[in-house]
């Protein structure tokens, strides 16, 4: 689905966060939002998955305006926010439990435990499992949601850098299967690199996007990613420009 | 041995204190009516026993009623005062109020108001139990993680499925909490019922031995209203251990 933001406006205690944000997401693409902290990033993905309301601004999906919550969109927040006193079959088969669709989610839940790499752990509490598989709980949760856009508020910020690693290659692997249009908030240039299609820089607040990078390559691996030196150093000098604003 | 070491401690110092109580009423011929000693005390409790027990199955019974009624109206008044902010500000003073006023203050006007029955005895019960719960309960439902609620908002869940989902299970931990501090109450808030007018009870037994000076069966009451209250807070952290399992499990 074809996602058009803007010129999204959003203030907090009179501070404008977001002013006249305009950006567009093709159907199926892959976009990471990368700029310094503070800028309004998460607040982007609030704002769309109707968290938050925008002072002004449209957000259309596939032509069609976008008002308050709405289904179209799936949100994955920092933390994995997983109820503790739920299992984990049961956190992640959340959307079902909010739609009355409750049967056939688990069944897809139960379906997809093994390429989560969570097989076993079905009726375990979030408690007794690592970060990393926490992480991946919380993807699936988002994962199974009836939705044709994934907002992914920097979903490894929390993991440590060996198990981040690994996620990102375990999320590389998945994109293949998920064939969804993502939209990924990350303050990790190398993460931006190694995952997008696309890469929107943002300015520091009020954030408007003032730059924008097109990733071709179709066999990445970490090997590739080493070697992207010019593209850090594009991306770095873009945020560097926008810092001296 | 660190483990063992934390049990041992406490268990010396009382057999000590014991020890201490029975050879001072010993040597100094301490009278029964004045100070009993502990052998007395047991003696006493071990004889009364058929006599206690009938008296502690009326208080507990009053208890009980005590605390499902006020657990009924803490949720309630709970949920509500979360709800609409303006109801807290209003209620929640009045609930810190009624916690000043002396319960042995309460307890007769209770009784001109409903009589000598079971009802002004579970009323106290309420009046000293339903603070500690509304209040945790409330505390519990205003501290939950408001990423959680914006989660299930962002699936598009409802008010309703929100106090269902997120906040009614978040703040389970510390209605428990309340329930434990209640469960504890709850013994004496019957007695201190049944203390002003009663004709059956713990209350009401230990205040016709208490008139026949017969301390040794003072003593054995109030350890049985003591076993009484742990056996409520025990039954609580039962009902923890089964109701919250995730709490036990840890990787």
């Amino acid at each position: 689905m074809k996602l058009n933001v803007q010129e999204l406006t959003f203030s907090y205690e009179k501070k404008k966060i977001l002013d006249k944000l305009t950006f567009s997401i093709q159907d199926g693409e892959f976009v990471s939002l990368l700029g310094p902290s503070g800028c309004g990033k998460s607040t982007i993905l609030k704002l769309l998955s109707g968290v938050l309301t925008p002072e002004a601004g449209k957000v259309t999906v596939d032509g069609q305006s976008i008002r308050d919550l709405s289904q179209e969109f799936s949100y994955m927040p920092q933390n994995d926010l997983l109820f503790p006193w739920k299992t984990i079959l049961d956190n992640v088969c959340l959307y079902g439990r909010i739609h009355g669709s409750l049967d056939a989610v688990r069944q897809e839940a139960k379906k997809r435990f093994l390429k989560f790499g969570l097989s076993g752990y079905e009726d375990s509490y979030p408690s007794q499992l690592s970060g990393g598989m926490r992480q991946r709980a919380a993807f699936l949760r988002t994962s199974l949601c009836q939705a044709d856009i994934l907002l992914l508020d920097e979903p490894f910020g929390a993991l440590d850098v060996i198990t981040r690693g690994e996620m990102q290659d375990w999320l590389l692997e998945m994109r293949k299967n998920l064939s969804r249009t993502v939209l990924l908030v990350t303050h990790d240039m190398d993460e931006a690199i190694y995952l997008s299609d696309r890469i929107l820089i943002l300015s520091p607040s009020p954030a408007r996007v003032t730059h924008e990078l097109k990733l071709e390559e179709t066999n990445r691996s970490r090997e590739w990613l080493y070697c992207q030196s010019r593209l850090r150093k594009e991306i770095h000098g873009a945020i560097m420009a926008n810092a001296s604003l | 041995m660190k483990k063992y070491g934390s049990k041992l401690l406490p268990a010396l110092l009382i057999t000590a204190i014991l020890l201490f109580w029975e050879s001072a009423v010993s040597v100094l011929s301490i009278p029964l009516y004045v100070l009993p000693s502990p052998t007395q005390v047991i003696r006493a409790l071990l004889e009364e026993s058929a006599t206690l027990a009938l008296h502690a199955s009326t208080t507990v019974l009053e208890a009980l009623a005590g605390m499902g009624l006020s657990v009924i109206l803490a949720v309630f008044l709970g949920l509500v005062m979360d709800c609409f902010p303006l109801m807290r500000r209003s209620i929640y003073p009045i609930l810190v109020v009624t916690q000043t006023v002396p319960m042995i203050v309460m307890a007769p006007i209770l009784i001109i108001y409903m009589g000598f029955g079971i009802a002004p005895k579970i009323f106290t019960v309420v009046l000293m139990c339903f603070f500690p719960i509304a209040v945790s309960f409330c505390d519990g439902l205003s501290q939950v993680d408001k990423d959680y609620v914006n989660l299930v908002r962002s699936y598009g869940a409802g008010p309703l499925l929100t106090y269902r989902l997120v906040k009614i299970p978040s703040a389970i931990p510390s209605l428990i909490s309340g329930l434990k501090v209640a469960a504890t109450y709850s013994i004496s808030g019957a007695v201190v019922g049944e203390w002003i007018g009663a004709q059956k009870g713990l209350g009401y037994y230990i205040l016709r031995v208490k008139n026949s000076y017969m301390l040794d069966r003072v003593f054995a009451c109030v350890i049985v209203i003591i076993a009484l209250s742990l056996c409520m807070n025990g039954l609580i952290c039962l009902y923890q251990y089964h109701a919250l399992p995730y709490l036990q499990k840890r990787r």
